[in-house]
């Protein structure tokens, strides 16, 4: 063949066919032990440590103690739950980066009902309604994007992203208005003494409660995506908008309500965090989870039960980061370095699945 | 009048150089381009097969055939877009080889493309411009006069400033031809450029064209349309099939001649018909007019009826508004003006005018639509079969979940009885072949047991076994009472298949014929306008 | 009283981190890369800068010698332009190479770039086993601080217009130079051709990665001039965590606010900035709260631009067509 490629590269990238399941995973478990080796190689250069010495360190993070083991798993909750609330705006091509803020404004709801009715209503009476307010609101936070697409094809990425600051904002603006004691810039604790409003502690485990919700929750993310009406919807939708309306699918009203949902969980999350486990309310309390949740949903491809993993994933590397800078006396951010190290590894490796580079042999 | 051999007639494949044009050689003329022995496949369909054709300087030249004939594909390999398996291309005698299209431009080559290539939110100008690297210094109002010097010598009616999503189709067609005049382009080719002009535009980008060939321009039109090859062109180059048929100067030849040997000889292919039994009106179409965000008529005054227990047949070359038509029907379309009336079993009508698929399926009115756009349309390319099956079915039954038991039988039933080529039920549709996605959507259509059956191309891209089958499944429809609609593109399956024909032609219906009677001339003319309508 | 001179310029000094980062976003954007890394870009061309003075200072304060002017700017400002030019190489290999989704590598770039600046800026001393208490760059400070003679002598223009260290004058230089370049030059009609329809742009034979790189990296170190300029002078060389805030972010909303214009950005950033500290000059007494919902007041007038725009779909003002989408030849 006399044609050669102009550019003298002779490669050429081609789409895969299928890769079967196990080859997938094969290719994503490299990475992830390139991604390891190279956060070790990182590790060692800033502490000088033997990798294996680093790696138990790392373990000990989550595992060193019973105590440390809740906080783990209290950590993965709250991340495995945000990452649920994505997984279906996601599947329905509908990109919401507003995890923070919605969850922000369900912190927001629920502080509010605590500190105006814990005083004046029975406390199951308030974790009621402090639970229905926090769902509404995240529902809201997600309902407004949603709206603006469906009907005027609004930029959602964009909009959700404004919409996390005007919640931390509020947020901001009511931590001023509650704080206690006067001038302290904090909330501090809600009904400490009265403890209206705080959800009840399982035994003698205060954070199973959240274990057990994110562990609910996955399950009806999971059955709601693959088996229910809705899910196969938004799954046809997310597809082709063409089929959708070919098979008398109301393209609007399913981006609306499944955005509701999205937003409805975050706000659930905020609820688990205000009332559950820590009856304050700060302008950081999501941490960044609302964003770090997107990468634990697209990781593994907005699998419930991938998600689980993925967000352990991430969680063991932050918390066993920590403890590697904590006892270098280094500062805690060692652990995002760590994290995105592993998450450029896991989305780079993605292209491997996709796609095989050959050698060119003809063009076309 | 052409059974028998043809060939005779016509000039076939001419392959020396000075003798192409055959009988109408012309010493005086200088051929632009000569494309010789041209053969280029993809996978196993062979798209050009041994063509050689001559383009020459100052003549207009019209490359007719139905659609698939491989006339875009052969254009395509003259301006980079495809490099051919086999051939050469000569330009103004001296071999070159064409690996792109700025090989091509470079070689004065430019073609305009069905879909045009314009950036929206730029005007005229900055459209030209693109991708140019002419002299230091940009300056688009110099470019502007220039384009406006363009416009003026060869009759274009253009504002350089205007942005292009102000633009009309036919404007923007003036862009993209002034683009490749901007850029030197001697030889240009055109694909299928009236398709979307109106009869005022076509006459306008005619006297346009008239004005360039004065100026020594060499211009090829791929066209299926044989008033306009009459109009406009010197010379016709008919291929049928990937085959060169011909070559006829248009001064010598007629509309009838053009079409037989554009359609072929017809085909004996012994696909059953049976005799239509117990026929009454199912739909009734009348007065259906059609026009799309553009503001072109896409269907005008339509008007006919679907009887239930026989096949109607849509003939039409491509475009001609047979998908606005199915839509219509489907309750997907925007419709300007008109009625559809289905008659329920009881005989009472009902209007699907203002509905959607959603509410014709509430009203209880059992459709099935078979679109063109199979995996864009039909079905979901990375849902499996089951989930494919489910599109129609999802909704069945109580409760918050959908039954996947239902859809699942159904993929394993349609599979064996349709022989569906798949590893298995939880193969991704996208991964089987165009033959085998067919069957799952036909098959898919005809289990939610409908009154009425819309099918669009229903069997393109598919081998002759399948085909048959496809066939088969729409037979049997009928005879169980169907309405069933066949669009299709091959004559000879429209005619051996349907019990009548609709013939459209830009939009409107200019025949409705017996497909027991009419013969494939018949049908071909009425395709291009020259028969019935006005 | 309320000086409105000295409220500009305080609104000024805030609006050069976000003009800074918008005009890098907006060039990026212009390529159809929406960078969602930005912030984390920002924060690492501050970081990259502080690390390379520090080095510096470091090295004068044991040579004990005084500072050299130029290479008091020269050394943080390349240290700044290499990092955040790396970032932006990482986002355009994962983005254009390997065809990763632009959201989750730019959230993941943020988080990494958000992560180094403060494990540096809180690890440094330890790392380096300097004396110092804390990372204080007083002298690479002044001389990006350095004002032009003449202007305290000025009164109110002098403080108004001519009170501002030289990146505060380059930003704006910059947002006026990417204007013209997205307007008037054939490198920025290609660029735009690129971020609207990238097939269109392809079949003109424009090397769209080329370009997307170009944009992305480019705009990248200029978002990473904002971070510099933040710390240099803003906050007088002195570095704490997170103190940088959101204003990338914010940096982002800016680029839709000025519907992808550069130009459009250097008022609106100064707007931007002026409602960022209004509150310091709006008596409102002991409400510390009402300042909270000023700071809301860019977010919220974003997402009304937004809306509006979307309402209605003027063309001119829409995002760039192609924004957010890998664009690969095979789709074609």
């Amino acid at each position: 063949m006399k044609n050669k490629t102009k550019n003298g590269i002779g490669l050429h990238i081609v789409k895969r066919d299928a890769i079967p399941w196990y080859k997938a995973m094969g290719i994503r478990g490299l990475a992830l032990l390139i991604s390891i080796a190279v956060c070790a190689i990182v590790t060692w250069a800033l502490t000088r440590q033997s990798p294996l010495g680093v790696m138990q360190t790392i373990f000990l993070g989550s595992f060193a103690s019973t105590r440390r083991f809740w906080v783990m798993m209290q950590d993965l909750s709250v991340l495995l739950l945000i990452s649920l609330a994505m997984a279906p705006a996601f599947r329905m091509r509908f990109w919401n980066i507003g995890g923070e803020g919605q969850v922000m404004i369900g912190c927001l709801a629920t502080a509010a009902c605590m500190i105006n009715f814990g005083k004046s209503l029975p406390n199951g009476l308030v974790i009621l309604i402090s639970l229905i307010a926090a769902v509404c609101a995240g529902g809201i936070w997600g309902l407004v994007p949603a709206v603006c697409k469906a009907k005027w094809n609004t930029n959602e990425t964009l909009f959700t992203l404004m919409m996390n600051y005007v919640a931390i904002q509020l947020c901001a603006y009511f931590i001023i208005i509650w704080e206690s004691p006067k001038g302290s810039g904090k909330v501090g604790i809600i009904n400490q003494k009265s403890h209206a409003g705080w959800l009840p502690t399982i035994g003698k485990y205060k954070y199973l409660l959240t274990v057990i919700v994110a562990a609910a929750i996955t399950v009806f993310i999971f059955c709601y995506m693959n088996y229910s009406k809705h899910g196969y919807e938004l799954a046809v939708v997310g597809e082709s908008q063409k089929t959708a309306k070919y098979v008398g699918i109301s393209v609007g009203k399913v981006i609306v309500r499944t955005m509701v949902l999205s937003g409805a969980i975050c706000g659930l999350t905020g609820f688990m965090l205000v009332a559950g486990s820590d009856h304050t309310i700060t302008t950081t309390l999501a941490s960044g989870r609302g964003f770090t949740a997107v990468l634990v949903a697209w990781m593994a491809k907005f699998n419930p039960f991938g998600m689980i993993f993925t967000s352990f994933l991430l969680t063991f590397m932050s918390k066993g980061a920590g403890e590697v800078a904590s006892n270098f006396n280094l500062n805690e951010s060692f652990s995002d370095i760590l994290t995105s190290i592993i998450i450029f590894f896991l989305i780079g490796c993605e292209f491997f699945i996709q796609y095989r580079i050959v050698r060119q042999k003809e063009a076309k | 009048m052409l059974e028998g051999g043809s060939t005779g007639k016509y000039l076939c494949c001419p392959l020396s150089f000075t003798q192409a044009g055959g009988a109408k050689v012309d010493t005086k003329r200088q051929p632009a381009v000569s494309m010789r022995g041209i053969t280029k496949t993809f996978g196993k369909v062979v798209a050009n097969d041994n063509v050689s054709i001559d383009i020459y300087k100052g003549e207009i030249l019209s490359l007719l055939g139905e659609n698939g004939s491989g006339k875009t594909t052969l254009m395509n390999m003259l301006s980079g877009i495809y490099y051919p398996d086999s051939g050469h291309i000569y330009i103004n005698g001296k071999e070159e080889l064409i690996h792109s299209p700025k090989d091509a431009l470079s070689l004065g080559i430019g073609m305009v493309h069905q879909h045009f290539k314009l950036v929206d939110v730029m005007s005229a100008t900055e459209n030209i411009v693109l991708g140019l690297k002419e002299g230091r210094k940009f300056d688009l109002k110099t470019v502007a006069d220039r384009i406006r010097e363009i416009c003026s010598k060869y009759g274009f009616d253009l504002d350089p400033d205007q942005k292009v999503y102000d633009m009309s189709v036919s404007q923007k067609q003036t862009v993209e031809i002034v683009k490749m005049l901007y850029r030197k382009a001697d030889i240009l080719i055109l694909d299928e450029p009236t398709a979307v002009l109106t009869p005022q535009e076509t006459e306008k980008l005619f006297d346009v064209l008239r004005n360039m060939k004065k100026d020594g321009k060499a211009i090829i039109i791929i066209t299926h349309k044989l008033n306009e090859v009459l109009e406009i062109s010197d010379y016709v180059d008919i291929l049928n099939k990937g085959k060169f048929i011909g070559s006829l100067k248009t001064s010598e030849t007629n509309a009838q001649e053009m079409t037989d040997m554009m359609v072929g000889h017809a085909v004996k292919l012994n696909i059953d018909r049976p005799e239509p039994k117990d026929v009454k009106p199912k739909i009734e179409i009348s007065g259906l007019t059609v026009i799309d965000e553009d503001g072109i008529p896409k269907l005008q005054d339509v008007s006919f009826t679907i009887n239930s227990g026989e096949i109607l047949g849509i003939a039409g070359i491509s475009g001609s508004g047979q998908r606005e038509l199915l839509e219509s029907i489907a309750g997907l379309q925007k419709i300007e003006s008109g009625s559809i009336k289905y008659y329920e079993e009881s005989g009472k009508a009902v209007e699907l005018v203002g509905t959607n698929p959603e509410t014709i399926r509430k009203m209880g009115v059992s459709l099935s639509f078979v679109p063109e756009d199979r995996l864009g349309m039909g079905l979901v390319g990375n849902m499996d079969l089951t989930g494919n099956m489910m599109l129609r079915s999802f909704r069945m039954g109580g409760g918050l979940f959908t039954n996947r038991k239902i859809p699942h039988d159904l993929a394993d039933e349609v599979v064996k009885a349709l022989s569906v080529d798949t590893p298995g039920l939880s193969t991704p549709v996208r991964r089987l072949s165009g033959g085998n996605v067919q069957k799952v959507l036909v098959g898919r259509e005809i289990a939610s047991n409908p009154t009425v059956l819309l099918t669009a191309y229903a069997v393109r891209g598919l081998d002759i076994n399948s085909s048959y089958v496809i066939y088969d499944l729409m037979n049997k429809q009928k005879e169980k009472g169907v309405a069933v609609v066949y669009v299709g593109e091959d004559l000879d399956v429209l005619l051996q298949l349907a019990d009548r024909i609709l013939v459209l032609c830009g939009g409107k219906v200019s025949g409705i014929v017996d497909g027991r009677k009419a013969t494939k001339n018949e049908v071909g003319l009425l395709m291009t306008s020259l028969g019935g309508a006005e | 009283m309320f000086n409105f001179d000295i409220f500009f310029q305080s609104a000024v000094k805030q609006s050069i981190p976000l003009l800074l980062g918008s005009t890098g976003e907006t060039l990026t954007e212009k390529s159809g890369n929406l960078n969602l890394g930005i912030p984390g870009i920002m924060y690492v061309g501050a970081i990259s800068g502080v690390i390379g003075s520090f080095f510096y200072e470091n090295h004068l304060n044991a040579a004990e010698a005084a500072i050299n002017p130029f290479l008091g700017i020269c050394i943080p400002l390349l240290c700044s332009l290499l990092g955040s030019l790396l970032m932006g190489l990482l986002y355009c290999f994962l983005t254009v190479n390997l065809r990763a989704n632009q959201n989750v590598t730019g959230l993941a770039m943020t988080t990494f770039g958000v992560g180094f600046g403060n494990f540096f800026g809180g690890s440094l001393i330890k790392l380096t086993g300097s004396s110092v208490p804390s990372i204080s760059l007083r002298e690479t400070s002044k001389c990006f601080q350095k004002t032009l003679p003449f202007a305290d002598r000025m009164g109110v223009v002098g403080t108004m217009f001519f009170s501002y260290g030289f990146l505060a004058y380059a930003a704006i230089v910059i947002a006026i130079c990417a204007a013209f370049f997205l307007r008037k030059t054939r490198l920025g009609l290609q660029l735009r051709a690129v971020g609207e329809n990238p097939g269109t742009a392809d079949a003109a034979g424009i090397n769209v990665s080329r370009y997307k790189y170009a944009a992305t990296c480019i705009g990248s170190m200029i978002a990473g001039l904002g971070g510099l300029y933040y710390v240099m002078d803003y906050a007088s060389g002195v570095w704490s965590n997170n103190a940088f805030g959101d204003r990338g972010w914010l940096a982002i909303a800016l680029v839709i606010f000025t519907v992808w214009k550069p130009d459009f950005s250097i008022l609106a950033s100064i707007l931007f900035g002026g409602l960022y500290i209004l509150y310091l000059y709006i008596p409102t007494g002991t409400n510390m709260a009402i300042k909270e919902i000023y700071k809301m007041f860019p977010y919220l007038v974003t997402i009304a631009v937004l809306i509006i725009m979307s309402v209605r779909n003027r063309k001119e003002n829409q995002p760039p067509a192609a924004l957010g989408l890998p664009y690969f030849r095979e789709d074609r």
